[in-house]
């Protein structure tokens, strides 16, 4: 009885608590559909849990050694019961095939490369209408977010119009972090080199936490961002107050900023350099530097032979100085001049098509 | 050669700015961990115990006295991991309102990845090997395990690799990057300094006595069963060691080659998890979990085995479903391979590859819960005695299905992208090893120990012990589920929102609850000792137990059985008693058994110092004592007298002495 | 409900069944069974190095690739000594079931030949690459490769190592079961690296060579 208490105890607690628990009263569709996953699958398993629960705890109770009513049933042989047997393992798979179909629709539904489809239950997105993209990079401890559309970019502050569908492109600079905001849509790694996406919408104005929710080094805890959900008119004046910021994102800015720091403080920036986010997804911020992209499409053709081993470099001693990086750099393979072939194709200096 | 040259030569980048001597928590522990040693030691030595401990523990090749030596390094192990719990409970219930807490994220990071490492590698694994050594030979009939030599060594390979994660705490750091050290971020770029090394060290030292064992006990268990014991009469406790030793050779070779890959990328400069020359860090994480998800398996099948045994011993009844519970256990197995991916569904996956490993998560349930009802209804209509480990089973029945219940939550893709990663996922998997792994070892620790010592576990406290884990286990982790849904990520340092506190308080005085509970443990043991003689059990069978291991004497000799057994039935021992066959007490022949030998200990002390050479880059002692462990290697295979034979009449004396033990008993 | 009862539960003493065995009982000899499991454990580390060079393998990072450094006849050459290593050991074997200690030796011996003659052609390969800047840094393709074909001349080194502590010790004590023993698990071991070899250079060298 005492565990039965044990039980129930944490989880009235859990049922009071539900008002500021972010996860069950969220404000993007996506994360509410998510929730819904959360609440259907808990009650299906707890058809099962229940009696076993009940049945654990009556059955230790009842034939308790010292309870002698119950000796007339002792049967220290009985160990096979066909029926019972089939029961015991036909119950939970049935409960497995509803949760698996489950599963499996709502994977495909709600996954996060799949643009939404609706911006809240029942209002279906206006066809041909465009989301807003933001890109997202996970830096050495904070955030960038840069607006393509609206040529701003920020840190650790984002914004975005309520019930406007968001593409979120997102991706890294060293090390692995999760891109969260608990109340608009479940988590997504953010990594280097690699791009991953997020379709969410939200539907309630208001200033929400963003967070990163992979562990990623010393400043991982201070490594949070507010996510601004504005009207059209207040968010327009948010990408405005960006833009009036003056700040310059250029590429070696972005090298500056790139480096590992703590608790930055938001930040404007009013023009980006251009391709900027391509660059560091590519990992091709310097200038001297090979972008992943081509040296995929070169790869597929074979590499650059047996010269290539030697096209090792890293950024100039000028450049380091510039922005900042004391150490002697790490080294990466250089960017290659791209030489025109006669019907204007681009080519790689061993002559292959690129 | 001037000076700086020759301390590079001999001591790598190992310098005395590598004793942490500005960390006052560190040196404290140190300061203690040095008394308490030095402390043992001296009274080791005031006793002139050294020559008794060596030649009969250290170099002993007894599957029973190494497999009590593994329970007693789990046990040991589990107060520094523990203390780490604790002081990581204690650092998030202060973090708050701008107050950093007392340890800075430099220390603290370094304490969830060792936390995570030692639970995991030097506390639950060694317990549960250490239950297999002890009880599977037993259990079959057998004399020993296949390779006792080998048996030896791999323990000995646990220690040195158990020690190099102590030394971290003294000398230099442990890895600061999560217990499975994901790169980049364990990448040498990212992590340069010593800790991920002494990561990849301690766990290849100890992953080789780990894979080894899991050898040695699946040649013992196909090999060595008694005579009758057919594949579907073996007691359901070696069914489910077997299908983990299997899954210890299948996933630990894994483990060893991408450890072996990242350590090729810090030390030589490969590019195999880099983010650059093509490297890629997806590898790794699918690679380490390849191991890891049946490692979450190998440790819990044994426990499962466990309770099948102690259900049926305390309920006297015959297990329900033995047959649906085998092929239960051997679908968990195979089903255990086909799940990885469930760990990383957040990290890009397509909708059909993150279903496709939801969907075989769910189905692992399905063998799970038929378990759980096969363990009820063994309790049905049985007369079940409440003794200490069937407290444990059945506060384990209820612990561990809201455990499946929260997995099952997780394992939905799409509920994971919420959760993952949160607090959720920690209260969950603490709730499935603690209250599925850990509560079973003990429940085997209360079981077994009279086997092994010859008398019984305090009851008093043993149920406090049980109490103060099981409510203690939900004060601390029910709250971390409500911060999950708070949207609470895992490793935080320290928290803005005040509102949160509580709930961390909570979860402290739970954390303080189940040391109560560790405590308990402990005082059980010396008050055990105590009371020896009024808890000595002299029939061998103190719980009127089912398998062989309630055969044979307690403490048994070290042959075991005086007779080989001949199995008639699954449940041998009970069908014996029922059938009155009685105790062989003539005819007595000599019994070949191996000798000791001091090889693995030794082979194992260049292990340890060639693991930490290696980390501190001291390469000229690296290279010695690779030459050495090899050369011992090869001398100890020119030594082929290995075994001896225990001559009848000390076989006839030892039995005598029971005979007349037993007579005087009843 | 339909129970069953695998006992009757009234308890018969049978003379004539025996609980204990009066002979004294030989369990099997699990030598050979634990060292083939440790064998398939070892399987699986190469496993995952093939897996990783099937990843990695393409990705030269706008370096060289496998058709770029692989001189295939000295692969054939070497792949010709392992292969001829494999026979000899065969022959030692039968030898040894012979009970024919000193042509079993000098077969071992030839085996030992083949497999040094193997890893130094190898250890040619190797230094030529890195002298050609194709070093195991250079990209994840290379390492992968260096790490796979290295680690499978790592296990050949051992190899030869226990060979010759083996020639040393039929010497000394002849072919005793336990020297025969040992003699059939280092067949095991060499005839298993023949195997992955062959998986190397189909996978590696052959397919690598391919446009």
């Amino acid at each position: 009885m005492k565990m039965l208490r044990g039980l129930l105890i944490p989880a009235l607690a859990l049922l009071l608590s539900g008002c500021d628990a972010v996860l069950l009263s969220p404000s993007g569709d996506i994360a509410r559909q998510q929730r819904d996953l959360i609440v259907i699958s808990v009650v299906l398993m707890l058809i099962v849990i229940i009696p076993v629960i009940y049945m654990i705890v009556a059955f230790a109770w009842k034939y308790r050694e010292s309870n002698k009513a119950a000796h007339a049933e002792y049967d220290p042989d009985w160990n096979h019961s066909t029926v019972l047997e089939l029961l015991i393992w036909s119950a939970p798979l049935l409960i497995i095939i509803a949760l698996g179909a489950i599963t499996w629709t709502s994977t495909h539904k709600l996954d996060p490369y799949r643009p939404v489809e609706q911006i809240s239950q029942g209002r279906a997105v206006v066809p041909g209408s465009k989301p807003l993209v933001v890109e997202v990079v996970a830096l050495d401890w904070k955030w960038l977010f840069l607006y393509p559309e609206q040529g701003i970019a920020t840190v650790n502050e984002m914004a975005a119009p309520v019930d406007r569908p968001i593409e979120f492109h997102i991706t890294a600079s060293s090390v692995m972090n999760a891109f969260f905001v608990p109340s608009l849509a479940g988590m997504i790694y953010a990594m280097p080199g690699m791009e991953t996406k997020l379709n969410a919408v939200m539907n309630k104005p208001g200033d929400f936490e963003g967070i990163s929710a992979n562990y990623s080094g010393a400043g991982f805890s201070d490594m949070h961002f507010r996510f601004h959900s504005l009207s059209d008119a207040d968010f327009d004046a948010w990408v405005a107050k960006a833009r009036a910021s003056g700040g310059q994102l250029g590429r070696e800015d972005y090298l500056k900023l790139e480096q590992p720091s703590e608790k930055e403080p938001v930040r404007y920036y009013g023009t980006v350099a251009p391709g900027l986010y391509n660059a560091i997804l590519n990992r091709c911020v310097e200038a001297n530097r090979m972008c992943m992209s081509d040296m995929m499409a070169l790869d597929a053709q074979g590499g650059q032979g047996v010269v290539g081993a030697y096209n090792v470099t890293s950024l100039d001693a000028a450049t380091r100085a510039r922005v900042g990086l004391a150490d002697a750099g790490k080294r990466y393979v250089g960017a290659l001049c791209v030489a025109s072939g006669a019907g204007g194709q681009r080519l790689t200096p061993a002559g292959r098509p690129l | 050669m001037n000076m700086p040259d020759l301390a590079k030569l001999i001591f790598g980048r190992l310098t005395l700015e590598a004793i942490p001597y500005h960390e006052p928590i560190l040196i404290g522990t140190f300061v203690a961990v040095a008394i308490g040693g030095l402390a043992l030691l001296a009274l080791i030595t005031k006793h002139k115990l050294w020559g008794y401990l060596w030649r009969e523990w250290f170099t002993s090749i007894d599957h029973k006295k190494i497999g009590i030596m593994y329970v007693v390094l789990g046990i040991v192990m589990l107060l520094r991991g523990f203390s780490d719990a604790l002081l990581m409970r204690a650092q998030q219930a202060v973090a708050f309102n701008g107050n950093p807490g007392f340890l800075p994220p430099h220390h603290y990071d370094q304490i969830f990845t060792a936390h995570g490492v030692i639970m995991i590698f030097f506390v639950a694994m060694p317990l549960v090997t250490g239950l297999m050594n002890y009880v599977v030979p037993l259990q079959i009939g057998a004399r020993d395990v296949a390779f006792p030599f080998l048996n030896n060594f791999s323990f000995w390979m646990t220690v040195a690799g158990s020690m190099l994660v102590m030394a971290s705490l003294f000398v230099g750091e442990f890895a600061r990057t999560g217990w499975l050290a994901y790169p980049p971020l364990s990448g040498l770029a990212q992590s340069p300094d010593v800790g991920v090394d002494y990561y990849i060290w301690s766990l290849q030292v100890a992953g080789v006595g780990t894979t080894l064992s899991g050898i040695n006990l699946i040649a013992t268990i196909v090999k060595m069963r008694a005579p009758g014991m057919s594949m579907m009469k073996m007691p359901i406790f070696t069914w489910t060691s077997l299908c983990t030793n299997v899954l210890i050779v299948a996933a630990f070779p894994v483990l060893t080659a991408v450890l072996v890959l990242l350590s090729l990328d810090r030390y030589v400069g490969t590019n195999f998890f880099t983010n650059d020359f093509g490297g890629n860090a997806m590898m790794y994480v699918n690679l380490i979990w390849i191991w890891g998800h049946p490692e979450v398996y190998i440790l819990v099948l044994p426990v499962f085995g466990v309770f099948s045994e102690v259900t049926s011993t305390f309920s006297r009844k015959r297990l329900f479903g033995y047959a649906s519970m085998v092929y239960a256990t051997v679908v968990i197995t195979v089903l255990s391979y086909l799940v990885w991916l469930h760990h990383f569904f957040t990290m890009g996956s397509g909708a059909s590859v993150n279903s496709f490993f939801g969907i075989t998560t769910m189905i692992i349930s399905i063998p799970t819960g038929a378990k759980i009802f096969n363990w009820l209804f063994t309790m049905y209509r049985g007369r079940i005695k409440f003794d200490v480990p069937m407290l444990w089973t059945v506060g384990f029945m209820v612990t561990f299905v809201i455990g499946g219940m929260t997995g099952v939550m997780l394992a939905v893709p799409p509920a994971d992208f919420l959760l993952h990663n949160s607090l959720f996922l920690i209260a969950h998997f603490h709730n499935v090893i603690i209250g599925g792994v850990i509560f079973g070892l003990f429940a085997g620790i209360n079981y077994w120990f009279p086997k092994a010592f010859g008398y019984r576990l305090d009851e008093f406290w043993g149920k406090c012990c049980f109490w103060f884990w099981l409510v203690g286990f939900w004060v601390a982790f029910m709250p971390l589920y409500v911060l999950g849904f708070m949207g609470v990520t895992r490793r935080m340092n320290h928290f803005e929102d005040p509102s949160l506190q509580i709930w961390f308080q909570i979860a402290a005085f739970g954390a303080f609850l189940i040391a109560l509970g560790i405590g308990s443990f402990l005082i059980q043991l010396w008050v055990s000792y105590k009371r020896r003689d009024e808890l000595r059990d002299v029939t061998g069978d103190p719980w009127h137990g089912r398998t062989l291991e309630w055969s044979t004497s307690s403490p048994p000799p070290a042959y075991n059985f005086a007779f080989t057994p001949v199995i008639h039935d699954t449940d041998a021992w009970w069908d014996m008693k029922e059938r009155n066959a009685g105790r062989r007490v003539d005819g007595y022949l000599p019994i070949h058994m191996p000798k000791n030998t001091g090889a693995g200990i030794i082979l194992a002390g260049f292990a340890f110092v060639f693991g930490f050479a290696m980390i501190w880059h001291m390469f000229l002692v690296a290279g010695l004592t690779f030459a050495a462990l090899l050369v011992t290697a090869i001398g100890h295979t020119f030594n082929y007298k290995r075994d001896y034979h225990i001559p009848a009449d000390v076989v006839a004396r030892t039995e005598a002495a029971r005979t007349e033990e037993l007579a005087a008993h009843v | 409900m339909s129970d069953m009862h695998a006992t009757p539960s009234a308890a018969i003493a049978e003379q004539d069944v025996e609980f204990w065995m009066s002979k004294d009982h030989h369990p099997a000899n699990g030598t050979l069974l634990g060292f083939w499991i440790y064998l398939m454990s070892d399987c699986l580390i190469f496993a995952c190095l093939f897996a990783t060079y099937g990843v990695l393998g393409r990705n030269y990072a706008g370096g060289p690739s496998g058709a770029d450094l692989f001189d295939l006849p000295l692969v054939a050459l070497n792949t010709t000594m392992l292969l001829l290593s494999s026979i000899t050991y065969g022959f030692a074997v039968l030898e040894m079931q012979k009970n024919r200690r000193g042509t079993m030796m000098a077969w071992l011996i030839v085996t030992g030949l083949f497999g040094a003659a193997f890893l130094g052609i190898e250890m040619f390969e190797f230094a030529h690459l890195i002298h050609e800047g194709a070093g195991p840094q250079r990209s994840a393709f290379l390492s992968s490769f260096f790490t796979l074909v290295g680690t499978h001349g790592l296990h050949v080194t051992f190899g030869i190592v226990w060979l010759i502590t083996l020639l040393f010790q039929v010497g000394r004590f002849g072919l005793t079961p336990a020297n025969k023993r040992r003699i059939m698990c280092l067949s095991m071991f060499w005839h298993f690296l023949d195997v992955v070899w062959v998986g190397v250079f189909t996978f590696v060298y052959l397919m690598g060579v391919l446009p």
